[in-house]
């Protein structure tokens, strides 16, 4: 090994071709939308405003990363589980070598941001983390909105008892301090029980409610219609249910791994009271205005009020809190990896890394915690002056 | 006002008894008490080792029963365990059965005794909570002034281009969680790489002597993290008060800009921060925890993270009765003080 390590510029050149593609599809995907803004309808009017315009291109930087990264095995250099007793602590730019065995061909020829304690590559071991950041936290809150949607509707719209109820428990959950709760619920041993297979049972089963519902008020006038749209719901629900909540799928496609499973839950369980206290708020102003009395006189139903009538005027504050919840859930996925909380102890875990790189700064070896940091800190940013840019483009209309 | 106090506090300890009884609950799980056991005897024992050893003890007793005699309504058990050795739950070390009180709960003042620090769980968190009340001291000192005075500099002019630069600032606080924006301080802060080294990257001197060296990073992570909350809370109430009609004909009367800011709009545009610097203190609780483990600052947060993780059951009950105390006496307050600064809601 007779390479010389690599300069600051040099490295920066290497990342860079590393990150051609999701360069090239994000230019691509901007002038796409410049061009066609104005048909575009509220995403279009995103590049009307700055800060939504650099929110967007951080948060799309970052999900076609884990795009390339899990589908085409593209971005990243190394295996992120490949250790090298060469390369531990090495500094960026450092030529890849292994002490033992041979290196892979396929690998690349330097670990541009060097080597962590274990000598693994850091570089990669950002990309790796960017999947499964990029997979659970929107979904997270997808799930999180739709227990909200379908708990807060009701209580804002019938009130009473109720709704005494349920905001009773949300402040419950809310009251909780988040980490004793995650100390609580993701542990092996909470695992062994088998609680997080029950309150993903409960939790996800309100999605399907959610479309059954949904469906049904809209259509329960042509039986026809109604019959295709709960059938199709209802066939992949079940089927996506069974295998995500209970492991259980029939023909063996879906299933979520026990750790993952409980992070979720926790993740759901710990968004979804807050999301229920928007959407209440919400309904309980909506549901003064005329046109719901309209609807009231005319004569329609109360879910068919509440989720064609009421849900569509609340979508501006909702989508805004969605963008927002999602960062939050990134936040909390990695304060999940600080406390080495529900995940294998080599995953790649930008909370993670940062408390291992963390331990070594003191040694003055800032490389190993600042990639992830500044990772899960541009993400997170993007989704704030995302929702910022969507927040003022609503409040515009 | 009065009916009103009482049913929130009715409320509360409601919550609190069921909050308490769910990390009771999940901490005497099956699974987690023989955890508990094997770091407390021996890893190699076999499965009815553990049961008798936990039956010895009492815990295998009903969680309600077992929750009762932790809360001092039930009485406590006396077992004669299968060693032949008689235990009670109320008895110190030492002390002959018969002498031992009947109840003996949280109720009675009796927290229980912590199986990792070896010490009574009341001393440990008096002592935490000191370290940790110093911290959010000077977090509170810190964040408050510069989040209202962020607020108002971007609330008194709507649009402006101060407004916009203050406004992304604070959205980038808050967007950068503890453990990020620690680790960054620290960094540039802290080591010899960057050189700076203005400040110290561990807090564990603080506990005996604060200085500014070694308390500013652990205080300014916590602070940053709340601050963008306030801020925009404080800027979009300041923002509403300066378009109303009285701002108006303060204005039209010819008073100067900053006498309108000061004088006239200032006192109203505060009630709305008032309850969300209240409601902030959950979240602080999560910063706390975070920051006291980040730079080692053993706290009530560094605590919480030392009973969870060592299942240490009832030091981690006390920690959390005092954690959700701690949440719902700041809602009782930010509601009472919500009421009491705007006479435009009733309770009644």
């Amino acid at each position: 090994m007779n390479k010389d390590a690599l300069s600051w510029g040099a490295i920066i050149g290497q990342m860079g071709i590393q990150f051609a593609p999701v360069l090239i599809l994000l230019v691509i995907s901007f002038a796409l939308s410049l061009t066609f803004k104005r048909r575009l309808g509220l995403y279009g009017k995103l590049f009307d405003s700055t800060v939504g315009m650099i929110g967007l291109a951080l948060v799309l930087f970052w999900v076609f990363t884990a795009f390339f990264a899990g589908v085409f095995d593209m971005v990243a250099t190394h295996n992120p589980l490949d250790q090298s007793a060469m390369m531990k602590k090495a500094l960026p730019g450092t030529p890849y070598s292994k002490l033992i065995g041979t290196p892979d061909p396929d690998a690349g020829a330097y670990y541009l941001l060097g080597g962590d304690n274990l000598g693994r590559d850091v570089f990669s071991r950002v990309i790796a983390g960017s999947i499964k950041v990029i997979l659970i936290a929107p979904f997270a809150t997808v799930f999180a909105f739709m227990v909200g949607i379908t708990l807060g509707l009701p209580a804002g719209y019938y009130g009473g008892r109720f709704d005494t109820v349920l905001s009773f428990l949300s402040n419950l959950v809310l009251a909780f301090p988040v980490i004793l709760l995650f100390y609580l619920l993701v542990t092996p041993e909470i695992v062994q029980t088998g609680i997080p297979v029950y309150m993903a049972a409960v939790l996800f089963i309100f999605p399907l409610v959610f479309l059954v519902i949904l469906w049904n008020s809209r259509y329960h006038t042509q039986p026809m219609k109604r019959n295709v749209y709960l059938a199709i719901t209802l066939v992949i629900g079940l089927w996506v249910y069974l295998g995500m909540a209970w492991d259980a799928d029939p023909l063996g496609l879906i299933s979520v791994p026990p750790n993952v499973l409980v992070v979720f839950v926790a993740v759901v369980f710990v968004n979804s009271p807050t999301v229920f206290r928007i959407v209440r708020g919400l309904v309980l102003d909506i549901k003064t205005r005329d046109y719901v009395a309209a609807a009231q006189t005319r004569g329609e139903g109360p879910w068919y009020i509440m989720l064609w009538e009421i849900l569509p005027n609340a979508r501006g504050p909702l989508l805004v809190d969605f963008c927002l919840r999602i960062g939050y859930t990134t936040i909390l996925l990695g304060t999940l990896g600080f406390f080495g909380l529900g995940l294998e102890s080599e995953s790649p875990d930008w909370g993670k890394m940062i408390i291992d790189g963390r331990r070594l700064l003191s040694a003055n070896i800032l490389h190993i915690a600042i990639p992830p940091a500044l990772a899960l800190l541009t993400l997170v940013l993007g989704l704030n002056f995302l929702a910022d840019g969507l927040r003022e483009e609503s409040l515009r209309d | 006002m009065g009916k009103f106090i009482l049913r929130r506090i009715g409320v509360m300890i409601l919550t609190a008894l069921c909050l308490t009884f769910i990390v009771f609950f999940l901490t005497n799980l099956y699974p987690n008490l023989e955890k508990f056991a094997k770091t407390q005897g021996n890893f190699r024992m076999s499965d009815e080792e553990v049961a008798t050893f936990l039956n010895n003890r009492g815990y295998l007793q009903p969680t309600v029963t077992k929750y009762g005699q932790w809360l001092g309504v039930l009485p406590g058990y006396v077992i004669e365990g299968t060693d032949g050795k008689v235990r009670a739950r109320c008895a110190a070390p030492g002390q002959p059965i018969e002498e031992a009180p009947r109840f003996c709960g949280v109720l009675q003042g009796n927290w229980g005794f912590s199986t990792t620090i070896k010490e009574d769980v009341g001393g440990i968190i008096l002592e935490k909570l000191g370290l940790t009340g110093i911290l959010m001291f000077w977090v509170m000192l810190l964040m408050v002034p510069s989040a209202l005075i962020l607020g108002v500099l971007a609330g008194m002019r709507e649009g402006s281009r101060l407004d916009r630069s203050l406004s992304t600032f604070s959205i980038s606080t808050t967007a950068t969680p503890e453990y990020v924006s620690g680790v960054l301080f620290i960094a540039i802060f802290a080591s010899s790489a960057v050189g700076l080294k203005w400040f110290k990257g561990t807090a564990t001197s603080a506990m005996d002597n604060v200085t500014f060296e070694n308390f500013f990073l652990p205080v300014l992570t916590i602070a940053a993290y709340g601050m963008g909350y306030i801020a925009r809370m404080t800027r979009a109430s300041m923002a509403e008060v300066m378009t109303s009609q009285y701002i108006r004909t303060a204005r039209l009367k010819g008073v100067s800009f900053p006498n309108i800011v000061m004088k006239h709009a200032l006192r109203n545009a505060l009630i709305a921060p008032f309850t969300v610097i209240m409601l902030q203190f959950p979240w602080l609780l999560n910063g706390v925890v975070i920051v006291e483990t980040l730079f080692n600052y053993k706290g009530f947060g560094w605590t919480l993270v030392l009973a969870a993780g060592n299942n240490d059951i009832e030091l981690l009950l006390g920690v959390s009765v005092i954690s959700v105390f701690v949440v719902l006496v700041t809602q009782l307050i930010s509601d009472i003080g919500y009421v009491y600064l705007n006479p435009r809601i009733s309770v009644s």
